[in-house]
């Protein structure tokens, strides 16, 4: 109330009168500012505990990419070590390894992209026609478990699978498909389909859900009136529930497109071996491999930028492209 | 009558019918396969041929696993990483989730933008690395507890969640003169159980199954969780090693093949035992999982 007045006395004066009242409404703002912030000091804290964690495991890795344009070394600070401009960049394009790298990750990421991709998409689009509720759940309980397990347990049970006197290899002699067990892991040429075909393993129950529950907020009253129009069930499948999740296909797309140097580190990590490493040996390998057991730290940050930045690129034409195709973006 | 099946529907039906039991079959069998070799004798499983049900059964697999000193040490750590791990996490983010979800809080936009700006960008393995070193947390068995004790994903599901919470419950507790630290414990926290639950599962899966926090920091084998343990036994193929830890008077009958799968087993069945429980969040899940992909 006192204010008020003070401040209505002012404003009748003129001249230099005006300046103090400023000054005394911006004093009286911090005050009211600081009371307030004074009043959640509680809040400030648990805020600030979280920020202060961010800058610690988030912002300062950040800043520590820069050892990518620098030689750094271990016994020295990331600012101490001295700038080398793109040398490590170069170093990788000339690297004997670079082709090799190249086309696995580029191999692999892309036999995902285009069979690991639409398989839960049918898949779902199949699960949705089951016509018992019962039978669906269970279906969906059944394949979602693979997920909820690590790379460490399913790839111990695909050596299993896969060893000389493992199963694969039984049913094959069985079957006089091959006349010698073949030791699967030891052979670049069958790494690719190992792990194109464990992934779907592993991932094709969890990556129905969202197509699943799209397809859940499909009106019914399209397939009513389709039904009477006379349409069967793969017309319906084609001609209203596939449109109708169109939006949610391409968001998925895009992202799938920008994940796809990320050639799941985990699953290979614990798949490849020394027999098999021309076919096994993808971006994260390799820098798992030059940055923590060779110690070149520098280097290796360098070839994980170049990853990030081609991944960007590849976001942002997906995005174009699904822009373009069918109105649905990212951003 | 718009029920009325053709028979075209009627061999849909029977098509659609076995291929899910194809893939169900599929999906199930290889985790089956391990759990009725794990329960063979392991010299008898040697032969082969065990595919539906143990010819010889046994439990002196799980009894050589529950002997070996190694496995035990590594069990107690993945227990004690997901039970701190979880309590943790979810105690942190769920608080800061709190004070960043308050109105009127002074830097709150700040705050979010900055933790917007960490879910498109990181450092990644290298840098990540270099602080943790730096940090003196190698060999430590911190490491596995406040790297992951935030996630800003996960403060958005918690900081969605509190924002629906009404006003009322808090004026309440605040003109009975509490404090925002027993607001936040006392008021906020006990209503807000479903997020809590479904954060705390899923967190635990991940710590549960990770492997590679054990393979990069840590070099002592006494602070390895069971799946850094599997990972070298499995990857690195040093089972005799897994041999050399168990007792003599076991050891006869189990091989090196027989243990590994009772060891997976007892590694498998905690998450399989959560599952149902899992399975009433699966699609928050997994609307977590596909913005974080």
């Amino acid at each position: 109330m006192q204010n008020q007045l003070h401040a209505d006395a002012s404003e009748t004066g003129v001249g230099p009168s005006m300046e103090p009242s400023v000054q005394d409404k911006r004093k009286l703002d911090r005050k009211r500012w600081l009371r307030k912030l004074y009043g959640q000091r509680h809040l400030q804290i648990m805020a600030l505990l979280g920020v202060v964690w961010m800058i610690i495991f988030n912002y300062i890795p950040m800043y520590g990419v820069i050892i990518a344009f620098k030689e750094f070394n271990i016994v020295k600070s990331i600012g101490e070590a001295p700038w080398v401009g793109l040398e490590h960049f170069k170093e990788f394009f000339s690297d004997e390894d670079f082709t090799n790298v190249m086309r696995n990750t580029l191999g692999i990421s892309l036999l995902k992209l285009f069979i690991g991709f639409p398989l839960p998409i049918i898949f779902a689009l199949f699960l949705n026609e089951i016509r018992s509720v019962r039978y669906k759940r269970t279906i969906q309980t059944i394949s979602y478990l693979p997920h909820f397990l690590s790379w460490v347990i399913l790839g111990g049970i695909l050596m299993t699978w896969l060893a000389d006197i493992g199963i694969i290899n039984n049913i094959l002699l069985a079957l006089h498909i091959i006349d010698e067990p073949i030791t699967y892991l030891a052979e670049p040429k069958y790494f690719w389909g190992i792990i194109i075909t464990s992934d779907i393993w592993k991932e094709l129950g969890w990556s129905a859900i969202i197509y699943l529950a799209a397809i859940a907020s499909i009106s019914p009253e399209m397939y009513e009136a389709s039904t009477i129009d006379g349409a069967g069930r793969f017309q319906k499948m084609w001609y209203i529930t596939l449109p109708s999740i169109k939006s949610t296909i391409s968001i998925l797309f895009i992202l799938a497109v920008g994940g796809v140097l990320n050639s799941n580190f985990d699953q290979i990590l614990v798949l490849r071996n020394s027999l098999n490493e021309s076919a096994s040996n993808v971006i994260d390998i390799f820098v798992y491999h030059t940055g923590m057991q060779n110690g070149r730290y520098s280097y290796a940050q360098a070839v994980a930028l170049f990853k990030s930045v081609i991944a960007i690129i590849l976001l942002l034409i997906a995005n174009r492209v699904t822009k373009k195709l069918n109105d649905t973006s990212l951003f | 009558m718009l029920k009325r099946r053709t028979k075209g529907e009627a061999f849909f039906d029977i098509f659609n019918n076995f291929g899910m039991l194809i893939v169900c079959f599929l999906t199930i069998y290889p985790i089956w396969y391990v759990l009725v070799n794990a329960f063979n004798d392991g010299q008898d499983a040697m032969r082969g041929g065990i595919y539906w049900w143990p010819r010889m059964f046994s439990f002196e697999n799980f009894s050589a696993v529950f002997q070996s000193s190694g496995i035990m040490t590594a069990m107690g750590i993945t227990v004690a990483k997901t039970v701190i791990g979880v309590f943790i996490h979810v105690l942190f983010t769920a608080m800061v989730a709190y004070a960043f979800s308050r109105k009127g809080l002074i830097g709150g936009k700040f705050y979010i933008l900055l933790g917007t700006v960490t879910m498109f960008f990181g450092g990644g393995l290298i840098p990540t690395y270099l602080l943790i070193k730096d940090l003196n947390m190698l060999d430590s068995f911190l490491v596995y507890i406040i790297p992951a004790m935030f996630s800003f994903f996960d403060l958005i599901i918690f900081m969605t969640f509190f924002r629906e919470i009404p006003d009322g419950l808090e004026e309440a507790a605040k003109i009975d003169g509490a404090n925002d630290w027993s607001i936040f414990l006392r008021v906020v926290l006990p209503v807000s159980m479903p997020v809590i639950a479904t954060i705390a599962l899923f967190h635990g899966v991940y710590q549960w199954n990770d492997y590679f926090t054990g393979v990069i920091y840590i070099n002592n084998t006494d602070l390895q969780p069971i799946q850094t343990y599997l990972y070298k036994v499995v990857a690195q193929s040093s089972s005799n090693q897994m041999m050399a830890q168990v007792p003599g008077g076991v050891a006869k009958s189990v091989t090196s093949q027989s243990i590994k799968m009772a060891t997976m087993v007892v590694t498998t069945a905690p998450i399989v035992f959560v599952y149902p429980f899992l399975q009433r969040y699966f699609v928050k899940g997994m609307m977590i999982g596909s913005i974080k992909g």
